[in-house]
């Protein structure tokens, strides 16, 4: 179904399929921390992309207010990662995952 | 026509800044090139006409989240940290993994042909704008509105006990 | 005015709650008189609720508050008003407040005053929800209170260890007895549909409609808890050795009332026993073979307290071939003024004990009429009820009991002459060796010696008074036409509660009982005069102790031994087995067999758990792809 002129709505789910893989991807590939939570803000967006996509479609604002939530959700979710982040750090002096491991038998 | 092309350049923006904030060494350049890429998604909620999200999106998470990262990363004085060298191994599986599911998804997206026929609704104008949201956001959904402004205050008291410099 | 009975119990509840919580500042003397008129309360309110049974009012259930509904199971904590709970009412209240007097004397040296007084004020309270409760719940939860303040008084002196395995042992053997009475009222409740003795026996006589073996069950059940609470064989072995507590309390609790629960238990619930031939033959026989045991081995006893303490256990005997002959009233009869008449002698032995300097071996006695002139006439009077003398309080419940079983069972009756014959000779026994001859103590306690005071001796006095003229209340045909007087007044009052014995003897008959009674009575009391007095035989010392009888006697028919090598030595090696062998291999091996194979399982699962982030969220993606496959 097309939202403007050619754009369909699976333009966008594609477009956040394909952001969401990259975030997916950049969590696995990347050790630092920081670049892992901002690659994890990264799926958020894309998520939220496609729920402004459906919003449209079905000209409803519910899935505008759920971005919202979810952009409440995010905040305070990096707020308290960071300060968690700055913990560690401020314990360990690093803030690559592969030396967090002590999570283990 | 042209707001085609916006959404093809937009796109465009996007995903190759998701792409360099990954692929960059320096984490201050990861932290702009996501900058980027949400200012790419804030304007394809311009096109979809979600003004209120788009200008929210910027304020939020250019404004408050990105800076939050930098300034952290330059707390923690992390502009010159080196990774170490990853193995092949854990590059061709991360690779793969974020590959697939990648094509995946996009393969799940194709095969919904429902969505290809449903009518197109009536396009309302206003549906994005601040008055309208406001007026759902407060008649609907006050609860979870308030219920949100408790998981911030809890969060903002986690924040601060955490970062605390000395705990017990 | 039934409603006023709720105050009965109340009364001694306050005290017990005022002396625990508030009681610390005031001095003994306040304690001694609040513990003593909440007592002296409760006794008015009790002669205030008596009167107007005696005048022919029904009985009446006074309803105190809701307590257990479940489902068909109503049971309201109430209490019954008939003549059977009104009378025990009225002697609980009053032997036990005479006996709070005297422990105000008695205890008034002890550091634990406080203790005492509020743990005697808890057991009347709970032998008064006992008597009163209107159903077998309610009676219960006095059954158990009273357990617990015996316990409690028992080890009253909980520095000496022997008085913490006294009451250990008495706490443990009531258990059992209590097992029994908690199985009666399953067996009773699964039958009926009810326990409250109201719907069982007086009104809708439920009782009746239990089949004939189940009654026995229920009765012999029922019984089995009697003989816990009143020490009747096989479980009569705590009494003796309850008298580690204070002397007053072996009077309140061991002879007058707590040990007396199990024959008010056994005539209220008289319309199940009455139409029971097994289980009332089962009762007449082990009160009797009870009585039989107890006179013999306090023939020999040394303790003063523990010859009586064995009085006890025989003459509670004698009550239950009472109640299994059928003749309820005659049993609370002799209740009654057994009561009077042991409480006297236990607290005139305590009278004694304290003018000793706590000696209660009768071999370390001797002589103390001179110095003791209030205790040992009152003692010779309750010495002279007890052994069955006309016209003494004793004779006539005794001579009842005694006619009931020439009715009944010859064999018995002989027996129960026997048994008559003992307690005149052993309480004579007693008695000359403690009040006459020479003194055989130290000098110190010599000096010591000393008549009781006054909060003392003036229990005494009313309870000899008492132990006169307490045989009135059940006056024989006979006696009580030639003296103008009522005759059997008790059983008549008791008419509507328990269930009377059809017995009607000539009035020949019953003089002859009377007389046989009196020649048995005398004939020991005139035996032991010669023995004990004339010829001045003491007590042998224990190593002197030579005929084989004699010894069997003084050692209590070795029962406790014999428990202790059929019960507690089996057990002990049983457990030691279980402890050395099953416990370690096979219960330890069970246990830590799951440990260890739950240790095992994990450690070989735990071996994902690498704790690399990476590899988790790869795992995690794979899952989603997976899920999205399969979509």
């Amino acid at each position: 179904m097309q939202l403007f002129h050619n754009i369909t709505v699976n333009h966008y789910l594609v477009l956040s399929s394909v952001l969401f893989g990259l975030g997916a991807f950049g969590v696995l590939f990347r050790r630092n921390a920081i670049i892992m939570f901002m690659c994890i803000e990264l799926m958020l967006n894309a998520v939220n992309l496609t729920l402004v996509a459906f919003s449209k479609m079905w000209n409803h604002t519910d899935g505008q207010v759920f971005v919202f939530f979810i952009m409440v959700v995010a905040a305070a979710e990096v707020a308290v990662g960071l300060a968690i982040l700055m913990m560690l750090y401020r314990n360990l002096h690093t803030t690559d995952t592969t030396v967090l491991n002590k999570l283990k038998f | 026509m042209l707001s085609e092309y916006i959404f093809w350049f937009l796109s465009f923006v996007a995903v190759f800044s998701a792409a360099g904030m990954i692929f960059s060494k320096n984490p201050v350049y990861s932290v702009l090139s996501l900058i980027v890429t949400f200012f790419a998604v804030a304007g394809h909620y311009f096109l979809l006409g979600a003004q209120f999200l788009a200008a929210v999106h910027i304020i939020v998470y250019a404004g408050a989240i990105m800076v939050l990262f930098l300034y952290v990363i330059m707390m923690l004085n992390l502009n010159k940290l080196e990774e170490e060298k990853k193995s092949l191994y854990i590059k061709s599986l991360s690779f793969f993994a974020g590959g697939v599911l990648m094509l995946v998804l996009i393969a799940v997206v194709r095969r919904t042909e429902e969505l290809q026929t449903i009518q197109p609704a009536v396009y309302n104008a206003d549906m994005g704008l601040t008055q309208h949201l406001g007026k759902v956001l407060y008649k609907e959904f006050l609860v979870p509105f308030e219920l949100a402004s408790v998981l911030f205050l809890s969060a903002m008291v986690g924040a601060v006990y955490l970062s605390k410099k000395e705990l017990a | 005015m039934e409603k006023l009975v709720t105050l009965v119990p109340l009364f001694p509840l306050a005290g017990f709650l005022y002396i625990t919580f508030f009681g610390k500042g005031f001095s003994k003397g306040f304690i001694g008189t609040l513990a003593s008129s909440t007592i002296l309360l409760s006794f008015i309110v009790s002669v205030l609720v008596f009167t107007t049974q005696m005048h022919g009012a029904h009985p009446a259930i006074v309803k105190v508050f809701d307590w257990i509904t479940a489902g068909s199971f109503d049971i309201d904590f109430s209490f019954l008003v008939d003549p059977l709970s009104t009378i025990y009412l009225l002697f609980i209240t009053g032997v036990g407040f005479l006996i709070h007097v005297y422990s105000t004397g008695y205890m008034h040296d002890d550091e634990g005053f406080n203790r005492f007084m509020a743990y005697l004020n808890l057991f009347v309270f709970f032998m008064l929800i006992l008597v009163l409760g209107d159903s077998y719940v309610t009676m219960f939860v006095g059954w158990e209170g009273v357990g617990v303040c015996s316990f409690m008084l028992i080890g009253f002196w909980y520095k000496d260890m022997k008085n913490n395995d006294a009451a250990k042992k008495a706490f443990i053997v009531n258990r059992i007895g209590d097992l029994g009475l908690i199985i009666g009222m399953c067996l009773l409740f699964a039958y009926t549909g009810t326990l409250k003795f109201d719907d069982l026996f007086i009104g809708g006589s439920d009782a009746s409609g239990i089949p004939g073996g189940v009654g026995t069950a229920i009765g012999i059940s029922l019984f089995i808890g009697a003989m816990g609470k009143s020490a009747q064989i096989p479980l009569h072995t705590w009494l003796p050795d309850a008298m580690a507590g204070p002397t007053p309390v072996s009077a309140l609790i061991h002879a007058a009332t707590m040990v007396t629960a199990g024959i008010y238990m056994v005539a209220r619930s008289s319309e199940l026993y009455a139409y029971n031939e097994i289980a009332s033959s089962v009762i007449v026989w082990a009160g009797i073979l009870t009585s039989l045991l107890g006179a013999t081995i306090a023939l020999t006893q040394n303790d003063i307290k523990k010859v009586l303490a064995y009085s006890t256990v025989s003459q509670l005997g004698l009550m239950f071939v009472a109640l299994g002959m059928g003749a309820y009233s005659t049993a609370v009869f002799h209740v009654i003024t057994h009561a009077f008449f042991k409480a006297l002698l236990f607290l005139g032995s305590g009278s004694v004990i304290h003018g000793m300097s706590g000696e209660q071996d009768i071999r370390r006695m001797g002589g103390l009429k001179k110095f003791m002139p209030v205790t040992h006439l009152t003692f010779l009077i309750g010495t002279i009820a007890i052994s069955g003398v006309f016209p003494f309080a004793g004779f006539f419940s005794k001579d009842q009991i005694v006619a009931v079983a020439f009715e009944e069972n010859k064999i018995v009756f002989i027996l129960s002459l026997l048994v008559s014959a003992c307690t005149a000779f052993y309480m004579f026994r007693l008695y000359f060796l403690t009040f006459h001859g020479k003194f055989r103590g130290t000098h110190d306690q010599e000096h010591h010696l000393h008549e009781s005071p006054k909060s003392m001796t003036v229990p005494l006095m009313i309870l000899a008074v008492l132990s006169v003229v307490g045989g009135f209340i059940g006056l024989p045909h006979a006696v009580g036409e030639q003296m103008g007087m009522h005759w059997h007044w008790l059983d008549h009052f008791l008419e509507d509660a328990v269930v009377m014995p059809s017995i009607h003897m000539s009035l020949s008959t019953e003089v002859l009982l009377m007389v046989i009674a009196t020649i048995v009575a005398l004939g020991s009391i005139a035996y032991a005069w010669t023995i004990y007095k004339k010829r001045g035989v003491l007590a042998d010392e224990d190593k002197d102790m030579e005929s084989s009888a004699q010894k069997l006697l003084y050692n209590k028919y070795w029962i406790d031994e014999i428990y202790d090598a059929l019960i507690r030595k089996p057990v002990d090696r049983i457990s030691h087995f279980l402890g050395k062998f099953i416990e370690p291999k096979i219960i330890d091996g069970i246990v830590e067999g799951t440990g260890s194979l739950t240790k095992n399982t994990g450690g070989i699962f735990r071996m994902l758990q690498s704790g690399s982030l990476s590899l988790y969220i790869f795992v995690f993606i794979i899952g989603l792809i997976a899920i999205l496959l399969s979509l």
